[in-house]
């Protein structure tokens, strides 16, 4: 997936002035919070199991190598493979091959993040291989060409209408003055077109929200079923997952499944939480006869021992983004490549460079929602922090912005010429804002006085209010 | 891959007495917190696995024996409007039950296909916790049964209704012995939904549009 993150400012912009997207933020920005938050409050062990989910994950990062060796092991014995793929390439080659060996002419799909960072569906169309996403969100994106907009909500940005007129314009096959009275019937419609996918596929793709080294398992968690006949009707199936998605048992997996619905969707558990455990045993009636686990690093590994090991603690629950300030302004698109929101704006810098996402760590208010819902607690804003720095050292922030951070800390190292300055500064707006009490333009702040006014000063600095105060208290 | 994870975590392979304690991890595999809210008596345990089974917009049948089944499961086809013929799982259990009480219902064993309105399921446990049904793949308990049928009906004892999740894990390795998974594990609750359509629950996606579960009260210490 090409990355427009370089573009994060302009595609801002063009978010906010989005009529369709702004109504759609509206409309579901407060619902996933109001969701977590009552099946947080249904749980009191909640803020318990966050801690021991977040050693759970530490623990097996550090022991990764151990872990990963031990889940091949399983998998193996148990009739499967594992293909270990250091970079997209790699990984994109080893689905190919499978899907060719298979024979393959079309591929059904479930929903996968990290099939999107590969870009497999690319990927096999340009080699004559149809891929078919059925998760409903993923569908209806695939249908008009676009990418997920959300990490568990792919479709997030979309409206009623936009459905409907897709379905139409696609599904040209159906009368074309069918009516939807309702959204049931625009699912009963995907529904209906997606069985004959599903029945006809020779290869099917799911995702992995974890691996586990105890018995060799790959888990895949959904609430419609497609992943579950994805991996269940056609004869091969592959699962796509990253190095850190290992967890060591169905013990460790269940206490970090108690976190993952109810961070995200705030349900107790989705509807189908699936372990699946290498190819067709003998006297199945049904099941795939080839299981293969495309193992993929693609930049993981280098996080480790940095300030953003902890990142890979992530379980892609989506709650940061729920949460999110500016993720609830700009929506998803805007971040530019596969993960939006804070922790895109983590990750998205050590996986395709500083040097392209670097606004996206700095289009952060530094709030901390973020980091007090994330079920693994990990600390985004410190880690957005940490790539600002680093921006700042390979010289890759704006000359402005640089010019102006050295001007202020010139000010800052001494502390009379700052408090000079600034009370000089504080009398000159204060006078001169004075009847209007606030600035609409201010000259050189254009930007930041474009969205929004800057009250004015009250002409003192909070330290000559300070010294006074204390004056007054002594007399 | 390993030897770059290696030079991340700043060490080579792990020392053999290290590696040794993570294998007894592995093979002990400890629990964690497990929440307090399964942990009930008996009665009032499966009755939280049927409030929590309806919750989720499945239902729930308790029924007396398994010689009640047939009659059960011919209720609820005539309640919904729904055809009496159904594909069910060749498990013993399901084979035992007299179904020729019921001669109207027309029964086919195996694995279901695409044309099936109704499957049966056999239950391998409920989990109190979150109302869900553990479903492990088995040749006498075929995978496609809880996923192609719009209507899924899954037979349960009470008698295998656990508190925790870890308590049915438990329950899956005793039956088959430490490490063996089945192909496929299927923890089901509720269902088939999605909200992807302006974030609004619409129920019925990919997978069955009603679930009904029905549950054999065998357990004596229930009653």
């Amino acid at each position: 997936m090409l990355a427009t993150s370089p573009a994060f400012k302009e595609n801002a912009r063009r978010a906010l002035a989005d009529a369709g997207l702004q109504k759609a933020l509206a409309r579901s920005g407060t619902s996933f919070v109001a969701r977590r938050a009552a099946a947080v409050a249904a749980l009191p062990e909640f803020e318990q199991l966050r801690e021991i989910g977040r050693e759970i994950k530490n623990h097996t990062l550090a022991n990764l190598d151990f872990y990963l060796e031990a889940y091949e092991a399983r998998v193996l014995a148990a009739g499967g493979k594992v293909h270990w793929c250091a970079t997209a390439e790699e990984a994109r080659a080893a689905v190919l091959r499978i899907c060719q060996d298979a024979g393959a002419r079309t591929v059904t799909k479930g929903k996968s993040m990290i099939s999107e960072e590969l870009g497999i569906n690319e990927h096999l169309e340009r080699n004559g291989i149809t891929p078919f996403e059925t998760d409903l969100g993923e569908y209806i994106i695939q249908l008009r060409h676009e990418a997920p907009s959300h990490i568990i909500a792919p479709a997030f940005h979309l409206n009623r209408e936009d459905w409907e007129a897709s379905f139409r314009k696609s599904h040209t096959d159906l009368p074309a003055d069918r009516v939807f009275h309702e959204r049931r019937d625009i699912l009963t419609e995907a529904r209906s077109r997606l069985r004959a996918r599903f029945l006809a596929a020779d290869v099917g793709i799911t995702g992995a929200n974890f691996l586990i080294a105890e018995t060799g398992s790959s888990v895949i968690v959904t609430n419609e079923g497609n992943g579950d006949l994805t991996q269940t009707l056609p004869r091969v199936h592959i699962a796509l997952a990253s190095i850190e998605k290992v967890a060591p048992t169905l013990e460790d997996a269940t206490s970090l499944l108690r976190l993952l619905a109810r961070s995200a969707t705030g349900q107790d558990l989705s509807v189908y939480t699936t372990f699946s455990t290498g190819g067709r045993r003998s006297g199945d009636l049904d099941g795939p006869e080839e299981y293969h686990v495309v193992l993929v690093d693609n930049g993981r590994s280098a996080m480790l021992g940095t300030e953003f090991q902890e990142m890979l603690r992530c379980i892609r629950c989506a709650a940061c983004m729920n949460h999110c300030p500016v993720y609830g302004a700009v929506g998803g698109h805007a971040y530019g490549w596969v993960y939006p929101g804070p922790m895109g704006s983590v990750l998205t810098p050590a996986l395709i460079g500083v040097d392209k996402a670097g606004n996206l760590p700095n289009a952060s208010t530094f709030c901390g929602k973020c980091e007090s819902v994330c079920p693994v607690k990990i600390p985004l804003p410190k880690m957005m922090r940490h790539w600002r720095e680093r921006e700042f050292e390979r010289h890759l922030t704006p000359s402005t912005m640089r010019s102006n951070l050295g001007l202020w800390a010139w000010f800052a190292r001494r502390p009379g010429a700052y408090r000079l300055a600034t009370r000089a500064a504080a009398a000159l707006l204060g006078f001169w804002g004075r009847r209007r009490g606030r600035f609409t333009s201010l000259p050189m702040a254009g930007g930041w006085t474009g969205g929004r006014d800057l009250p004015a000063p009250e002409g003192e600095t909070f330290f000559s209010r300070y010294a006074r105060a204390q004056r007054e208290r002594r007399l | 891959m390993l030897g770059a994870i290696r030079r991340g975590l700043r060490r080579g392979a792990l020392p053999a007495d290290q590696a040794s304690l993570l294998a007894t991890r592995l093979a002990s595999h400890p629990r964690h917190l497990i929440p307090a809210r399964s942990r009930l008596p008996r009665p009032a345990q499966i009755d939280l696995f049927v409030a929590n089974v309806e919750k989720e917009f499945g239902t729930v049948a308790r029924v007396a024996d398994l010689a009640s089944v047939p009659g059960a499961v011919a209720d609820y086809l005539a309640q919904q409007n729904l055809p009496s013929a159904f594909a069910m799982a060749p498990h013993p259990e399901l084979r035992s039950i007299p179904w020729s009480e019921r001669p109207l219902l027309v029964i086919r064993e195996g694995r279901a296909e695409a044309s099936d309105t109704v499957a049966l399921q056999h239950g391998f446990a409920g989990v109190a916790e979150t109302g869900t049904l553990m479903l492990p793949s088995a040749p006498e308990r075929p995978t496609t049964l809880n996923l192609l049928a719009e209507t899924a009906l899954v037979l349960l004892r009470a008698s295998r209704v656990v508190g925790p999740y870890e308590e049915a894990w438990d329950l899956l390795r005793a039956d088959r012995g430490e490490g063996d998974m089945p192909r496929n594990v299927m923890l089901v609750t509720g269902v088939s939904r999605s909200a992807d359509i302006e974030q609004t629950l619409e129920l019925g996606a990919h997978g069955p549009r009603r679930l009904h579960v029905l549950l054999v009260e065998d357990d004596p210490d229930a009653r």
